[in-house]
């Protein structure tokens, strides 16, 4: 199984229902496996905060929901977090990683370097996985400690993983 | 220049109209003046009021209707929280929800902060924007009388989203403060769903 099918097991299993994403190529098959599955509801954001508001939201309705993205988009949702945090709202979220490993594109390495710290200054609790093979575990952990621990949670997928399974392909 | 018009509408009337004879209606109050006019037309376990996350009200307002597809959900914001979260609108106009409604009560003003113009008098229209992303049931109101039609359909189920505008005055109401309690207010919520506290 690939990290991204992985993912998707994962998701399903925690009966997750909504997806809200700002695609990225780290993401691409993720989302197509997401896509295809009409028991989910995959939303395209103009921008992250968006997604910390809409899961928020569901979760009002009783629903779980996951927020994909890429790691410059963690700046755009600092204040969103606020929500999460007065609230206990649990939020998880998939990071896939720019600006750290082989980045060829400097305007990534600011917010890229910065990510997990900028998660933990907001509270949100943040796991990392480095090879495929730590994916699905990783993400299973971080959900069930959000969902049912109600931990606000951040997995992020390295560059040196999506690099190696998406770029090169 | 229709935005320079002069915007009449009370504020608090138009709320109370809005949420007059509510059953399993939701609500969602933008920050500020927004949730204190929810507030001040009765508290209920359905309304979650934000006192922060500007810019959030309608995609939370969009989580729960797709999550709640068989209740009516209605947003109640200020045009400066609809303009921060300007988006939110290309993203519902994609989504097309039909139990989600959005009354922006606009009066122009970061009245909050001290009166300062907004976008809305700046040459912005709000129902045009949201026509423009594809919420196409959109209606900008001036007068009591136009209200009937938006409070109908903000209390059933729809084919698509609807947006409305009350242009209203400036106001000196009383504030009307709900509980600042997120916690507390995403659990009652939550419980009149039949769900757990989460």
């Amino acid at each position: 199984m690939s990290w991204p099918e992985s993912i998707y097991t994962t998701l399903k299993a925690l009966d997750v229902r909504q997806v809200a994403y700002v695609p990225d190529g780290g993401h691409a098959t993720l989302l197509r496996l997401l896509h295809d599955d009409p028991a989910l509801r995959c939303v395209p954001l103009t921008t992250e905060e968006e997604g910390v508001a809409m899961l928020a939201g569901a979760w009002l309705g009783g629903q779980r929901g996951v927020l994909l993205m890429q790691s410059s988009g963690v700046g755009n949702c600092v204040n969103m977090l606020s929500l999460v945090r007065t609230c206990h709202f649990p939020l998880l979220t998939l990071i896939t990683m720019r600006g750290e490993y082989g980045e060829f594109n400097p305007w990534q390495v600011p917010m890229g370097s910065t990510t997990e710290q900028v998660l933990r200054l907001m509270d949100v609790q943040v796991l990392r996985a480095d090879v495929a093979e730590e994916v699905g575990p990783t993400v299973s952990a971080a959900a069930r400690m959000a969902y049912l621990g109600g931990t606000p949670m951040a997995v992020l997928l390295s560059q040196k993983l999506v690099g190696a399974k998406v770029f090169t392909e | 220049m229709s935005g320079l018009l002069p915007r009449t509408l009370d504020r608090r009337a138009v709320v109370a109209r809005v949420l007059a004879g509510r059953r399993d209606l939701a609500v969602v109050s933008g920050l500020g003046a927004p949730t204190y006019d929810v507030a001040a037309a009765g508290d209920h376990e359905r309304n979650f009021y934000l006192w922060g996350a500007m810019g959030g009200a309608a995609m939370i307002g969009l989580g729960l209707a797709l999550a709640q597809p068989e209740t009516p959900v209605l947003v109640i914001t200020g045009d400066g929280e609809m303009l921060m979260g300007f988006g939110a609108l290309a993203t519902i106009g994609a989504q097309r929800p039909g139990n989600l409604s959005i009354l922006v009560l606009d009066n122009g003003l970061y009245e909050e902060t001290g009166a300062q113009l907004t976008h809305t008098v700046l040459g912005t229209d709000l129902a045009s924007v949201a026509a423009g992303c594809g919420i196409t049931d959109t209606v900008t109101m001036d007068h009591m009388e136009q209200l009937g039609g938006f409070a109908e359909r903000a209390h059933r189920l729809g084919n698509a989203p609807a947006f409305a505008v009350a242009r209203i005055a400036p106001s000196h109401a009383l504030k009307v403060l709900p509980t600042r309690d997120g916690a507390y207010l995403k659990a009652r919520m939550r419980q009149s769903f039949g769900q757990d506290i989460g």
